[in-house]
């Protein structure tokens, strides 16, 4: 495996992430993978490859890489400003990354992780299974200056290439089911649960999201006497301090925590993408409800592939814009030449 | 018809069957033996199985299959025999594990002895002759609760937190003992230390341990210990197994 990328400057929590590894629950290590899944399907419709493929996860902020071959590249989940040796790059599009130009990803703006996508992905050895870094269960770590990256075989050669991401990066309303404890806790306190939106705290990274909210803390009397029992990612853990923790899929295996209730898998995207400060509130769904929105979700991942077009180019980020022949590409003067292809 | 075993699905997760409301030894047995009863069934919509203390977890894609016929088919195979009276499952392993007790690598044994009602000499005696069973994993990868201790160790825990535990160190109260995974603080007190890892992720075998083997922990002095962290690369700082049947 020879090295495709290497990465000149990292951000504080950079590391290689896939669909993550399930199989070793009984063993005391959680599923892991993306923060972001959905990331990862945009990922692989943009390059044309399967979404199993290891990307590179970036939280807060990107860093700056220099292509070792010709590559291609793709970039999702939250925005990044982008640029290829200088020259801007559209976000949520894939691109080519020639031998020897580097690549520079700012700060993230409308979310907390950022991924960077190899045509053929990355191809570091697997592990248990998987390439993905489990940071809680120290399995692999985080990636720092100097490493380098291998990248599989990319049998696609397009690029130019780009989709409307799923809507996942405002916060606003996630649906959850009931879950283990949640009839331990009397109605005006599920009320005000529902009733009021919470702002993401700070705190918060690939096991658990904290909620912050004025008022006092949450409790039920149900918590003196749980037994620790199966936790899963999406659980809204009411912690010792009465605030609600969302379990992500880093979360361990077992707790002893009450739990208002459990977000569902195809909305935890929405609560790992939002900022820090950024309003989530809860409703609580039926079982049924859940299996129609879960259902609508796959069929949305599905659905990706199809909706990729070509990336018309932003004269705001041509650098060499002069030398362009403006005039011979217009054929209408009330087109708008910068909309999308549908 | 009593309370328990009460089946509940865990969001779109799967579905946990829990056998009663506090830790006993027959609901540990109980969780174990489902386990390996669900595990033989092979049903296509399981795709993974674990326990904890006293329940069982199924895992199942809850979008996919509706939880009633889940619960339906999980009924029938409760109702087919007395779990609490169950055989452990088969092809359990017994594994020995050299321990140093006490000294500055392991503090707290007099503590803990203390505590207890034991001069610490009837401690180690009966710490290292003591058998249990890896109760649950969970906490950290590979990290096995083990008991239960007879009732003289239904110690508490200490109302502060040790700061940092080394990995690999024995630690006990409430009647169980757990070896640590990474350097973590705890409530539970340190009384020994092994050189057994219990998560190795770049072995073949990453997780020695499986939820339902048994253990030892054969006091050794601490010349013996050194060495073995001295030559053993394996993690396995050690320890002996034998089959269980």
């Amino acid at each position: 495996m020879s090295a495709a990328l290497t990465i000149l400057q990292a951000g504080p929590s950079m590391s290689v992430q896939d669909l993550g590894r399930p199989g070793y629950r009984a063993q005391g290590l959680t599923r892991g993978g993306a923060a972001d899944p959905v990331a990862l399907y945009e990922g692989a419709a943009l390059l044309g490859q399967a979404s199993e493929l290891a990307a590179l996860e970036m939280a807060g902020s990107g860093g700056t890489f220099r292509a070792e071959a010709d590559l291609r590249i793709a970039l999702t989940g939250a925005e990044m400003a982008a640029t290829r040796d200088g020259e801007a790059l559209a976000w949520n599009a894939s691109h080519s990354l020639p031998a020897g130009a580097t690549l520079t990803l700012g700060g993230a703006r409308n979310g907390s992780y950022g991924y960077l996508h190899l045509g053929g992905g990355i191809d570091t050895e697997p592990r248990m299974g998987g390439r993905g870094a489990h940071l809680a269960g120290g399995v692999g770590g985080l990636l720092e200056a100097g490493e380098s990256l291998p990248a599989g075989r990319d049998r696609d050669g397009e690029v130019g290439l780009t989709l409307t991401p799923l809507d996942r990066f405002s916060g606003g309303e996630v649906r959850i089911v009931a879950s283990m404890q949640t009839d331990s806790f009397d109605s005006s306190t599920l009320e005000r649960f529902t009733g009021s939106p919470f702002k993401r705290d700070a705190r918060a990274n690939r096991m658990g999201v904290r909620l912050a909210q004025e008022g006092p803390g949450y409790s039920t009397e149900a918590a003196l006497s749980i037994v620790s029992e199966v936790v899963v990612p999406g659980d809204i853990q009411i912690a010792g301090d009465g605030a609600p923790y969302v379990l992500m899929g880093e979360c361990q295996t077992t707790g002893g925590y009450p739990r208002i209730g459990t977000v569902l898998p195809c909305e935890l995207p929405r609560v790992a993408q939002a900022l820090a400060g950024a309003s989530l509130s809860f409703r609580f769904v039926e079982m049924a409800g859940a299996v129609r929105l879960q259902a609508r979700f796959a069929a949305d991942l599905a659905a990706l592939r199809g909706t990729v077009t070509p990336l018309l180019r932003d004269p705001a980020g041509m650098r060499d814009l002069l030398s362009y022949q403006l005039i011979g590409g217009a054929v209408s003067a009330t087109a708008n030449p910068f909309e999308k292809e549908t | 018809m009593s309370d328990w075993p009460k089946i509940r699905t865990v969001g779109l997760s799967g579905l946990l069957v829990t056998f009663a409301g506090e830790m006993s030894e027959p609901a540990n047995r109980a969780a174990l033996a489902l386990r390996a009863a669900v595990e033989a069934e092979n049903w296509p919509e399981v795709s993974e199985t674990s326990t904890s203390l006293v329940s069982t977890f199924l895992a199942v894609d809850l979008a996919a299959i509706r939880p009633e016929e889940m619960r339906e088919r999980l009924e029938a195979l409760l109702e087919s025999r007395d779990w609490q009276e169950a055989p452990l499952p088969p092809g359990r392993t017994l594994w020995h594990v050299p321990t140093l007790y006490g000294t500055d690598l392991a503090p707290q044994l007099e503590e803990a002895a203390a505590v207890a009602g034991l001069d610490p000499d009837e401690a180690i005696r009966q710490l290292s002759t003591a058998r249990v069973r890896v109760l649950t994993i969970g906490f950290a990868p590979g990290q096995p609760y083990m008991g239960e201790l007879s009732e003289t160790w239904n110690i508490p825990r200490q109302k502060g937190l040790t700061p940092s535990v080394p990995p690999s160190a024995l630690v006990v109260a409430i009647r169980q003992l757990i070896i640590f995974t990474n350097a973590s603080p705890t409530g539970w007190r340190h009384v020994g230390q092994t050189a057994f890892r219990t998560f190795r992720p770049e072995a073949k075998r990453p997780f020695a341990l499986s939820p339902g083997d048994e253990l030892t922990f054969p006091a050794i002095a601490r010349v013996e210990l050194e060495k073995l962290r001295d030559r053993d690369e394996s993690g396995q700082g050690g320890a002996e197994r034998e089959a269980l049947s």
